[in-house]
C-alpha cells in the first residue's frame, strides 16, 4: 500500500539521506529530519500527536546531552595522545624482552660450550642448567603474544572513538573543554617510568646535564 | 630399533627467539640436523626441496599459519607421512581439535619444558 502524509514524508526524507551518507548517519541529519516533521504539524494537536512531540523533544534532549557527555571526553585525544603512546609503551616492552632473551641465550650457549672441557658428571648438571635456562626463556613468544593481543584491542578501541566522532560530528571536538592547563610539576609528576628507547636520554647524555649545572 | 638422530627436523616459528630456543633443546637431545623457518609458506618451500623427518611448528604466523602448512603437508603426496608436531600458546580445545581433524602427530602448549617436547617427539617418531 502506498505510504501518505507523514508517512510518505519521512520515507522520502530517510531516503534521501540513505543516498547522501549511507547507513551511518551524522547526528544533526536526525535533528533536520525531526524539525522537518515538526513543522508540517499544522492545526489541531492531538494527545497522538503532542506524545510523539514529547517524545521527540526528550530524543533531541538525549542526543544533546551525549554530545557534550563525548565532548568532554575528548574522544580526538584518546585518539591522537592516550593510544598511541600505549601501543607505543607496549611495543617497547616487546623489544626490550626480545633484547634481553637473546642476551639470556647467548650466556647459556656460552655456558654449555664449556661443557667438553669438564667432568661428564658437571658437564650433565651444567647441560640440566641451561635446559632449565633455554625452557625459562619460553616466556618471551608469550609475553609478545599477549601485548600483540592488547595492541590490536587498542586499534579497536581508536576505530570505535573515530566512529563516534565521525556520527556526532567533528563539532564535539572543536566545542571539547581544552585539557586542564598543566600546573607546576609534583614530585609525583615527576615519576614518570622507563621511557621510550626514541626520547630516552642515555647516560651521556645525563652526565652533560648535570655538568651544564656546574 | 631407535630413531637415528641424524634425522633432519624442520622447525618453523616466526619468533626468532623460539626458533633459538627449539633448536638448542633439540641439540641437547641429539638432534644436530635442524633447518629453521619463520612462517608457513617458508617451510613449505623448504620441505618441497629437502627431506626431513620431523616437523616442529608453531601455529600463529603469517602469511601462513601452522594449521595451513599442516594441511598443504598432508595434501601433498610426497610431504603427508612427515611426523607434525605443532607447538603453539593456542590452548582451547577446538584449537586442538582442529589440529588433530587437519592431520596433527601431536601438540605442544607454549610454554613447555624439554621433558615434554621430548616425550612428543618419541611419541611421533619412537625411541632415541
Amino acid at each position: 500500500m502506498p505510504l501518505k502524509g507523514v508517512d510518505r514524508d519521512l520515507a522520502l526524507r530517510l531516503e534521501a539521506i540513505r543516498r547522501e551518507h549511507g547507513e551511518t548517519i551524522h547526528v544533526d541529519a536526525v535533528a533536520d529530519v525531526v524539525r522537518a516533521l515538526l513543522e508540517t504539524v499544522t492545526g489541531d494537536i492531538s494527545a497522538g500527536d503532542l506524545r510523539l512531540y514529547q517524545e521527540l523533544e526528550s530524543l533531541a534532549e538525549y542526543i544533546h546531552s551525549a554530545r557534550a557527555e563525548l565532548a568532554e571526553l575528548r574522544p580526538n585525544e584518546i585518539k591522537t595522545e592516550f593510544i598511541p603512546t600505549a601501543t607505543d609503551e607496549l611495543d617497547a616492552i616487546v623489544d626490550a624482552t626480545e633484547v634481553a632473551t637473546n642476551a639470556i641465550l647467548d650466556a647459556a650457549e656460552r655456558l654449555e660450550a664449556l661443557a667438553p672441557l669438564l667432568d661428564s658428571e658437571v658437564a650433565d648438571r651444567l647441560s640440566e642448567v641451561t635446559t632449565t635456562i633455554y625452557e625459562s626463556c619460553n616466556f618471551q613468544d608469550l609475553t609478545g603474544q599477549r601485548i600483540t593481543k592488547v595492541v590490536k584491542m587498542l586499534k579497536a578501541i581508536e576505530q570505535r572513538v573515530d566512529t563516534l566522532v565521525k556520527v556526532f560530528g567533528a563539532d564535539i571536538r572543536e566545542n571539547a573543554t581544552p585539557a586542564p592547563a598543566k600546573a607546576a610539576p609534583t614530585d609525583e609528576d615527576l615519576l614518570n617510568g622507563p621511557q621510550l628507547p626514541a626520547t630516552a636520554a642515555d647516560q651521556d647524555e645525563i652526565d652533560r646535564l648535570l655538568a651544564s649545572f656546574d | 630399533m631407535a630413531v637415528d638422530k641424524n634425522l633432519n627436523v624442520l622447525i618453523v616459528d616466526d619468533y626468532k627467539t623460539m626458533l633459538r630456543i627449539v633448536r638448542n633443546l633439540l641439540k641437547q637431545l641429539g638432534f644436530n640436523n635442524v633447518d629453521e623457518a619463520t612462517d608457513g609458506s617458508m617451510a613449505l618451500q623448504m620441505l618441497r626441496v629437502g627431506n626431513y623427518g620431523l616437523i616442529i611448528s608453531d601455529w600463529n604466523m603469517e602469511p601462513m599459519t601452522g594449521l595451513q602448512l599442516l594441511r598443504e603437508v598432508r595434501a601433498d603426496a610426497k610431504l603427508k607421512d612427515i611426523p607434525f608436531i605443532m607447538v603453539t600458546a593456542e590452548s582451547k580445545s577446538e584449537n586442538v581439535i582442529a589440529a588433530k581433524q587437519a592431520g596433527v602427530s601431536n601438540y605442544i602448549v607454549k610454554p613447555f619444558n624439554a621433558e615434554t617436547l621430548k616425550a612428543k617427539m618419541v611419541s611421533v617418531i619412537g625411541e632415541f
